[in-house]
C-alpha cells in the first residue's frame, strides 16, 4: 500500500516538474508546478510527516502559486503564451544529467536499508520548535518581515517615475 | 515499506529537473518556478532522512522536519522578493527574459 501511494505521488511529482520545465505555455507551467507541489505533500504523508504536508499544501499550494500567477499576470508581454528556451538548453540538459549521474550512484552506494519511516507527532514538533529552535524561529519571522518590506520598496514606483 | 533510497532518488530527480529549468528557461518567472522545484527536492531529502532516523517517543528527532519548515519560510520570502524584482524588471525593460537583461554583461 505504501509502495502504491509512493509510486503514484512520485510519478505526479516528476511529471509536474517536467511539465514546469518543458511546457510552452507559462500558465500551464504554473499549473504543472501546482500538481508537483501537491504531490510533494503526498510524499510527506508517505513519510508520516503530517504537519509538513499541511504546511506544504497551505504555503506552496495556497500562497506561492498565487504569487507566481500574479507575476505571470502582471508581466504579460507579447511572447506569452508562446515561450522559448534559450540557446544553451542542450548544454543545460547535459549538465543536469551529469549531476543526476553523480547523485544516483551516491545515494545507491550509501543506501541504508531496513529503516522504517516513523511518525512525528505534532506535539514533538511544537516542543522542539519552541525550545531547541526558538532563536531560528524568531529570526525566521524577522526574515519574513524584512523580505516583505524590501519587496514593497522594490516594487513601488519612485518619485521620479510614472 | 518504502526504503530511504527511493525518496532520495525522487529528490535527486526533482532537483535535476529544477536545475535544468533554471539553466534552460528564458523567462524569469519560469526560473523562479524551477527554483521552487529544487527547494522542494531538498525538503523531500531532509524529511525522508528525518523520518527514517532512529528513536521514537521522547527521543524522536525533529531537526530535519524543522529545517524543512525554515526552508519553506525562506522560500516564501524569496518568492515575494522575486515578484517585486520581476515587476521592477518588467517596468524598466518591458521584458522578463533574463538574456535580454544584459546591462552588466561584459
Amino acid at each position: 500500500m505504501a509502495w502504491f501511494v509512493f509510486i503514484l505521488v512520485a510519478a505526479l511529482t516528476i511529471g509536474g516538474g517536467l511539465g514546469v520545465v518543458l511546457s510552452r505555455n507559462v500558465v500551464h507551467a504554473a499549473l504543472a508546478l501546482l500538481v508537483s507541489l501537491i504531490a510533494v505533500a503526498g510524499v510527506y504523508l508517505v513519510l508520516f510527516a503530517e504537519f509538513l504536508a499541511l504546511v506544504q499544501v497551505l504555503i506552496y499550494g495556497g500562497a506561492i502559486i498565487i504569487v507566481l500567477l500574479f507575476a505571470v499576470m502582471l508581466t504579460r508581454s507579447s511572447d506569452y503564451p508562446r515561450i522559448s528556451d534559450n540557446k544553451q538548453w542542450p548544454l543545460a540538459a547535459v549538465a543536469a544529467l551529469a549531476l543526476l549521474g553523480v547523485l544516483v550512484p551516491a545515494f545507491v552506494i550509501n543506501n541504508v536499508a531496513g529503516t522504517q519511516a516513523q511518525n512525528a507527532s505534532f506535539t514533538g514538533i511544537g516542543e522542539s520548535l519552541f525550545t531547541t529552535w526558538a532563536v531560528p524561529f524568531e529570526i525566521a519571522s524577522l526574515v519574513l518581515l524584512v523580505a516583505l518590506i524590501g519587496a514593497i520598496i522594490i516594487a513601488r514606483s519612485g518619485p521620479g517615475e510614472n | 515499506m518504502v526504503d530511504l533510497v527511493w525518496f532520495q532518488l525522487l529528490s535527486a530527480a526533482l532537483f535535476v529537473i529544477g536545475l535544468y529549468g533554471v539553466m534552460a528557461r528564458r523567462s524569469a518567472v519560469l526560473i523562479v518556478m524551477s527554483i521552487e522545484l529544487m527547494l522542494n527536492a531538498v525538503n523531500i531529502n531532509l524529511i525522508a532522512a528525518a523520518s527514517h532516523m532512529e528513536g521514537t517517543g521522547s527521543f524522536a528527532n525533529f531537526d530535519g522536519q524543522l529545517i524543512a519548515i525554515f526552508i519553506i519560510t525562506v522560500a516564501a520570502a524569496e518568492v515575494g522578493l522575486a515578484l517585486a524584482i520581476i515587476l521592477r524588471m518588467f517596468r524598466n525593460r518591458s521584458t522578463v527574459n533574463v538574456d535580454e537583461i544584459d546591462l552588466m554583461k561584459w
